[in-house]
């Protein structure tokens, strides 16, 4: 079997054309600045409850969704906001979310961690460790069932991975040639638990083997390696040869949660992350140095992209919170009387 | 010496079976091992093994019999030498009353809880029925009406499959989907691994996407892997995501006691569903509510727990032969009208309100008998208008008494009827313990007729 490891051409020698490079660049930094402004609401008290920021990690969904096509499904966990951005939702309607008012994706009633669109084939945003990744075969095995080529990317980290559901899920898949994308986010820490405390078997990637699946590593801070390695597993699962891993080493610079001072780890290995392998910086510098944008061009970007941020900042401090009836919607389909005694 | 072959149990809920082959004929020599016999039984076709050597002297039932009950001689093994010309089952017998006065009861202890004479057909006594007066009717078993109920919900809507342990090559460890792999297919009906939690949530995935899942577990206790999938995944995500999206798929299979299958086999989750907002739970008894509840569940755009009953499974009932029989979510049935006391069960429990109540009219006390059949919805105002007219209520389920369907019924009885009550409310339950092996105890540990017919004595102040 044809299992790899880190097969993809350094990003500068990437066959990438200007506007791509662009795209990349913009999506990236849209959901940087999203995740800084989100974490400011937090501090202002506008966000409650659990609050997990993407930063450092905005390769990897960029990466990935640059192989996408309509019709493709995506699924994830808890931390969730830079997907839901990668692939098109509005800004508005997250962080309207993330605030809890009417004017979220769910309404208000999901919250950070359970937001949803079924205009862009985002399926949540889920708060339970593991579950997205049985769900997302699902959706693989309902566009199998239909008769099409579309594929399914189930976002789950390292954490996740040591789950008993995530090998379950492994032999299904491949039993039923089921066209999903495992994509681990292995960013080094569940929660406060290294890699190295929480596995002998640090290949995670690897254990697909064990099952039939194939996969690779890929370097997560490099956007143009993960779109690589995103075309081939796209591939692999549109030919109906059944489900494909990527492994995708990654980085948050952030803590778990808002609420996590991090002391797992050293300010120096953030700092040295943040300074040497920065996912945003590196495609900033392919654009100068290829002369594909120039300095102003790019605080033009920036501008734009902080705008935009704060329109959705705006928009979710102004949305009204939920009518109270809304407590009483959704619960069903269809209409049946709920118990109020 | 001559010895008798008896009619094995050869699941825990057989009472009787179909001699369907026998592989030797009379004059044959045996040895141990040896296969003589195939028995088709509530389950499945079983090879019956000799387990001794010798010749067969007399096939006492001639194979295609039905219905031959457990511990009935079949066969007379004779030894080298010995003459086969005169035997017969009573004239041996007569040799060996030890075995053949032991009554079935005692042999084999599943028919404590499943009485011999429930095998025959129980006569359908709804007040209202779910069908128009003067359809046609036939007998059916709770098995045949779930099956008939799933293929014909698969013939009319593609996006409809079957999902679970054994039910596609094995047929259904219970045999609820036999014939199923043969009309739909394996695209449809799906062997699964044994990974509940797993295939619990790609069923539920696949219903995100567009389909419309049937999970069967292979009993519920099992699904207790799966329950993360069925309430934080099914159940909660249509709220989650503002009405956007949500898991329109059924969960089904057997729940509560079978027999002698012991503590972690015997649970029923009725109450625990039912707690849940968002999922639909049904738990029905007779074999036409088999199936109408049935196919309104595969129709239901909402997560709906069906809760099956191994002893059920081979009950047979009336059912409405009608092309497209279905029966509304949240309308309980009343099975026997009656003035002095109301007794409110669902399942399996109606066997055993069913039972006292025919007893209690004898002693002239009349019983009006409700089936909920749905638990979410709950038809509460059915319940609260028969409490008004008979001012008694006695509950009866086969789950553990706290926090029992019957206390939540009991505490809305109490907010909405106090003032016609003229007795407590009393809960019949499953005894407050895991559910023991032992033969006598597991008889001690459900709940029983003589339960029900002295709550109701207690009520009626008798």
């Amino acid at each position: 079997m044809a299992t790899r490891k880190s097969a993809s051409t350094p990003a500068s020698k990437a066959n990438v054309s200007k506007d791509e490079l662009l795209a990349y660049y913009k999506d990236m930094l849209l959901i940087r600045r999203f995740e800084e402004k989100a974490g400011q609401l937090y501090g202002m008290g506008l966000i409650g409850g659990f609050c997990h920021l993407y930063i450092g990690q905005e390769a990897v969904v960029v990466g990935l969704e640059a192989a996408a096509k309509e019709g493709d499904k995506r699924i994830t966990s808890y931390r969730d906001h830079g997907h839901m951005l990668a692939c098109g939702m509005d800004p508005k309607g997250v962080m309207a979310e993330l605030t809890g008012r009417e004017g979220g994706y769910s309404k208000g009633k999901g919250g950070s961690m359970h937001m949803f669109s079924k205009e862009k084939h985002f399926y949540g945003g889920h708060g339970i460790v593991g579950a997205q990744v049985p769900l997302g075969a699902g959706l693989a095995f309902s566009d199998k069932y239909k008769g099409n080529d579309n594929v399914t990317f189930a976002y789950f980290g390292d954490g996740a991975a040591n789950q008993g559901q995530v090998a379950e899920t492994y032999n299904m898949a491949e039993i039923w040639d089921l066209p999903v994308i495992f994509v681990i986010e292995n960013n080094q820490y569940a929660m406060g638990t290294s890699t190295q405390r929480s596995t002998k078997s640090p290949s995670y990637w690897g254990r697909g083997a064990a099952y039939g699946i194939e996969g690779e590593e890929v370097d997560g801070m490099d956007v143009l390696a993960v779109k690589e390695a995103s075309e081939r597993a796209t591939a692999h699962c549109r030919a109906g040869k059944g489900p494909y891993i990527l492994e995708v080493k990654t980085y948050r610079y952030r803590g778990h949660s808002m609420s996590d001072p991090a002391k797992y780890r050293t300010r120096e290995e953030v700092q040295k992350m943040r300074e040497e392998r920065d996912p945003i910086e590196a495609v900033r510098s392919i654009l100068l140095t290829g002369n594909h944008a120039t300095e102003d061009d790019l605080k033009a970007i920036d501008k734009d992209i902080k705008a935009v941020v704060n329109a959705s900042a705006e928009f979710a401090k102004e949305s009204p919170e939920p009518a109270q009836s809304e407590l009483w919607t959704d619960i069903y389909a269809d209409e049946i009387p709920q118990h109020d005694a | 010496m001559a010895t008798e072959l008896l009619m094995p149990a050869l699941s825990p809920t057989m009472e009787e079976g179909t001699l369907a082959k026998w592989l030797v004929k009379e004059g044959d020599t045996v040895s141990a091992g040896d296969i003589i016999a195939e028995i088709e039984t509530d389950k499945a076709t079983m090879e019956f093994e000799a387990v001794d050597e010798g010749i067969m002297g007399k096939l006492l039932i001639a194979e295609g019999t039905e219905g031959v009950k457990v511990n009935t001689p079949i066969a007379i093994i004779i030894e080298e030498g010995e003459d086969a010309s005169n035997l017969s089952a009573s004239n041996l017998s007569a040799s060996a009353p030890a075995e053949e006065a032991a009554p079935v009861e005692d042999a084999a202890p599943a028919p404590a809880k499943a009485p011999a004479k429930a095998a025959a057909p129980i006569v359908s006594k709804a007040v209202e029925p779910d069908y128009p007066a003067g359809t046609e009717m036939k007998q059916q078993t709770v098995r045949e009406a779930l099956r008939d109920a799933m293929s014909e919900e698969m013939r009319r809507d593609e996006n409809v499959f079957l999902m679970g342990e054994e039910v596609a090559e094995y047929q259904g460890a219970y045999k609820i989907s036999q014939g199923m792999l043969d009309e739909f297919g394996s695209k449809r009906i799906i062997d699964t691994p044994i990974t509940e939690h797993g295939f619990a949530g790609i069923a539920t995935g696949a219903a995100f996407g567009g389909l419309r899942p049937i999970v069967e577990f292979m009993t519920f206790n099992f699904a207790m892997q799966a329950i993360d999938h069925l309430i934080n995944s099914a159940a909660k995500t249509l709220y989650m995501s503002g009405g956007q999206m949500g898991a329109p798929m059924v969960f089904r299979g057997p729940n509560g006691a079978a027999a002698r299958v012991g503590a972690q086999h015997s649970q029923c989750y009725a109450a625990w569903y039912a707690h849940i907002p968002g999922l639909k739970v049904v738990m029905p008894y007779s074999a036409a509510d088999y199936k109408g509840l049935m196919k309104t569940a595969i129709r239901d755009p909402n997560p709906v727990i069906f809760l099956e009953n191994e002893i059920l499974y081979g009950k047979s009932f009336e059912v409405p032969v009608l092309d497209d029989f279905t029966i509304p979510f949240g309308k309980a049935r009343i099975w026997r009208e009656g003035t002095d006391v109301t007794i409110v069960s669902f399942g399996i429990g109606m066997t055993y309100a069913l039972e006292a109540a025919d007893k209690l009219a004898e002693e002239g006390i009349s019983a009006e008998v409700i089936d909920l059949r749905t638990l979410r919805p709950i038809d509460y105002d059915t319940v609260l208008a028969s409490v008004m007219k008979t001012n008694r209520c006695v509950t009866v389920e086969e789950g553990f008494p706290v926090g029992s369907i019957g206390n939540h019924i009991s505490s809305v009885i109490m907010q909405k009827a106090f003032d016609y009550l003229d007795a407590p409310v009393i809960t019949c339950a499953g005894k407050d313990v895991p559910m023991p092996y032992a033969a006598n105890l597991e008889k001690l540990a459900l709940v029983t007729t003589a339960d029900v017919i002295q709550a109701v004595k207690d009520v009626t102040y008798r």
